[in-house]
């Protein structure tokens, strides 16, 4: 293979594995505040993505010309207003549910999963099909020799790639961190060392949800298409890359992000199959991981309780 | 003690009529009436103890309210045996409540969530449609053979499913419906995106997709397959109702409601899930089968995520491990937006938005399964 192609998909492996991780972090953090998996988690991408571009439809009728602007204001609306949304969906569907078995959290989540999708689907004009996202970053591109690297993408990934810094930062460094690390530890404990637990659930759904528009927009950006669908299988990629890094583990979600995104990407490459066949073949090698290791590669930390 | 075979079949005969002019309401107006005048007689029927005898009336009586539900599904079928849409819509919730039960058996006894439902229902679809295209076995053969090869490749889930748990074993089952179509629509030999058509389905040298002339009465050719529906249903239906009241039944719920205090008492705990998802895959596939007989033609678009999700709904709505209720709830799902075409472009959020509610306000389901009775001819007081 030469070194064009190598590099191209080198990039894209690791754009893939900057959305994947920037999902599975969100996975973990709710898992690890509240034990709950919010299934709709990939469905707010897609409600992120859809919110800047219509950010970006309205902001064109209003006549704002600076690219530079616009992706200001549509990454701010999307993640202001889908850490709300993901705030709200806290409040009113998971809160309400601690106490019922994990799995009705589960449904819950998939069936406000269908709704968020059916809805961006029905509310937006003509929302069956693929928009086209604008492109606002500038695409020139480099020549290293037969290797080109477009300014975009390295924009992209460097974007990405302070946000999982960010939020490493946030988590391990400051003070609210530290209270969302003391709920994911212990809850009760953590409220009788006068922690707002409800507070901190909210936030960390917030933090999660604004994470997940981030990635939506970034998605968008860099394949310069959305569709109602894609949070799907996005959030079922995310999710795996949070289990198979160890739920509750943020360094295994971004590890988990970048391993699922070299699975795929060793998929299209380098197996004597048709590409077409990447997705089934990451699936089938989720499933063997699930199978050999029940609670991800690096495990839960808990035992059994009687 | 209120025995009489009167109540069960007063309800067999309503349910009957309610369904022949349902299925025949022409305007929305009458539909919504009779949606309506449902969801108020129910009710009130309940409120004033007439559930309580035709619950008690059905428990003695089992198998004449089973021949009477029979008899009223052939006359529905025979009231419109020339009207096709009909037909086909009343095959089609047949067929999900096979597939249904399925899941009840996985979900609501042995409490595996299924996830991929829509999935073993394709893999049913596609083995009718490989067997019709690429091979001359009698196609009678396809509806135990999609059954075996849902079972079969079920299978192969077996092992991450039994070790996994809760969030991760659902990754799995939701997993494997993805990988399922994502599958069918790359690959060349099973018509990738476009599909495939299925064959008709032949016995004795009939093809069940010409219409029906005895004498001067003529009737569709659906009739044929839901009299097959028909059978299957309640084949499936007997064969879940023993499983239920079996010690296999026994030991699923014990299993379901705690796995280690039933390891303690020397249940094989992996055995029971394998034989419940293997039996649940098993009815989902056969009845595949025959759904892709009755379509005639089948593409990876009829076997989505949604799809998988609407089946779990069902399990949910009716009452998680009740056989009849999953049966209503099948129906409902299947006919009402077909009924209303208003709803139908807004079918999936209408489910999710009732399951939400549900899982909310009741999350025992709508008819929830009531307790094991262990004496079942005695109609012991309280016992709800």
């Amino acid at each position: 293979m030469d070194i064009t192609l190598f590099g191209q998909y080198l990039m894209n492996g690791l754009m893939l594995g900057v959305i994947y991780g920037l999902v599975a972090v969100g996975f973990t953090l709710f898992f690890g505040v509240l034990d709950v998996i919010k299934f709709s988690h990939g469905d707010v991408l897609t409600v992120g993505a859809f919110t800047a571009f219509a950010t970006y439809l309205a902001l064109k009728a209003a006549q704002v010309p600076s690219p530079w602007l616009q992706l200001l204001a549509m990454s701010v609306v999307a993640m202001t207003s889908m850490a709300f949304l993901g705030a709200l969906i806290a409040k009113y569907l998971v809160l309400p549910l601690r106490t019922a078995p994990a799995l009705n959290t589960l449904l819950l989540t998939l069936m406000l999963g269908t709704v968020l999708r059916e809805g961006v689907r029905l509310i937006f004009p003509d929302g069956s099909n693929p928009k086209p996202f604008p492109r606002l970053l500038p695409s020139d591109a480099f020549s290293f020799g037969a290797f080109t690297l477009r300014i975009d993408t390295v924009i992209l990934l460097l974007s990405g790639l302070a946000m999982i810094v960010a939020t490493h930062f946030l988590i391990n460094r400051t003070k609210l961190g530290l209270a969302i690390r003391a709920v994911a530890q212990d809850g009760e404990t953590a409220m009788t060392m006068g922690i707002n637990f409800t507070a901190i659930v909210l936030i960390t759904f917030a933090l999660g949800s604004g994470l997940a528009a981030f990635a939506g927009v970034m998605n968008g950006l860099y394949y310069n298409e959305i569709n109602f669908g894609m949070g799907l299988l996005l959030g079922v990629f995310g999710f795996s890359a949070a289990v198979v890094g160890g739920l509750g583990n943020i360094y295994g979600a971004i590890l988990g992000g970048f391993l699922f995104a070299g699975l795929q990407t060793i998929g299209a490459v380098a197996l004597p199959f048709a590409s077409a066949y990447k997705d089934v073949f990451a699936l089938a090698v989720l499933i063997a991981i699930m199978a050999w290791r029940p609670t991800g590669l690096i495990a839960e930390r808990t035992s059994e309780r009687v | 003690m209120a025995t009489s075979k009167g109540p069960a079949l007063a309800v067999a005969a309503l349910a009957t009529a309610y369904a022949i002019l349902f299925l025949g309401a022409e305007k929305q107006a009458e539909l919504a009436a009779l949606l309506v005048g449902a969801a108020v007689a129910v009710p009130l029927a309940a409120r004033f103890g007439l559930a309580e005898k035709v619950r008690s009336s059905i428990g003695a009586n089992e198998g004449f309210f089973h021949a009477a539900v029979i008899t009223g599904a052939l006359i529905t079928a025979l009231w419109f045996h020339d009207e096709h849409f009909i037909l086909l819509m009343m095959t089609t919730s047949l067929l999900l409540m096979v597939a249904a039960l399925g899941l009840t058996v996985q979900f609501g006894y042995a409490g595996i969530v299924n996830f991929a439902g829509s999935a073993f229902i394709g893999i049913g679809c596609y083995t009718a449609a490989v067997v019709t295209k690429y091979t001359t076995l009698p196609t009678v053969l396809t509806l135990p053979l999609g059954g075996i090869m849902a079972a079969l490749i079920g299978s192969i889930l077996i092992l991450p499913v039994l070790r996994t748990r809760g969030h991760y074993a659902a990754l799995v089952t939701i997993a494997f419906g993805i990988l399922f179509k994502t599958f069918i629509e790359v690959n060349d030999t099973l018509g990738g995106p476009q599909g495939m058509s299925v064959g008709s389905l032949t016995l004795f040298g009939w093809s069940f997709n010409d219409p029906i002339h005895v004498g001067s009465f003529e009737a569709s050719f659906y009739l044929s397959y839901i009299v097959v529906a028909l059978l299957m249903l309640a084949l499936c239906f007997v064969l879940v109702r023993r499983l239920e009241r079996s010690w296999i039944g026994l030991s699923m719920d014990a299993i379901r409601l705690d796995e280690i205090a039933s390891a303690c008492y020397g249940l094989d705990i992996a055995r029971w899930k394998i034989v419940a998802f293997t039996f649940g895959n098993f009815l989902a596939g056969m009845a595949g089968a025959l759904y892709g007989h009755v379509l005639g033609f089948i593409a990876p678009n009829n076997f989505t995520f949604g799809d998988s999700l609407i089946l779990v709904s069902i399990v949910l709505l009716g009452g998680i491990g009740n056989p009849w209720g999953v049966a209503v709830a099948a129906a409902f799902v299947v006919i009402l937006p077909e009924k209303f075409q208003i709803i139908q472009e807004y079918r999936f959020v209408l489910y999710a938005v009732l399951v939400i509610l549900i899982l909310l306000f009741r999350p025992e389901g709508l008819l929830p399964r009531r307790l094991r009775r262990y004496l079942p001819a005695a109609d012991v007081k309280g016992s709800a």
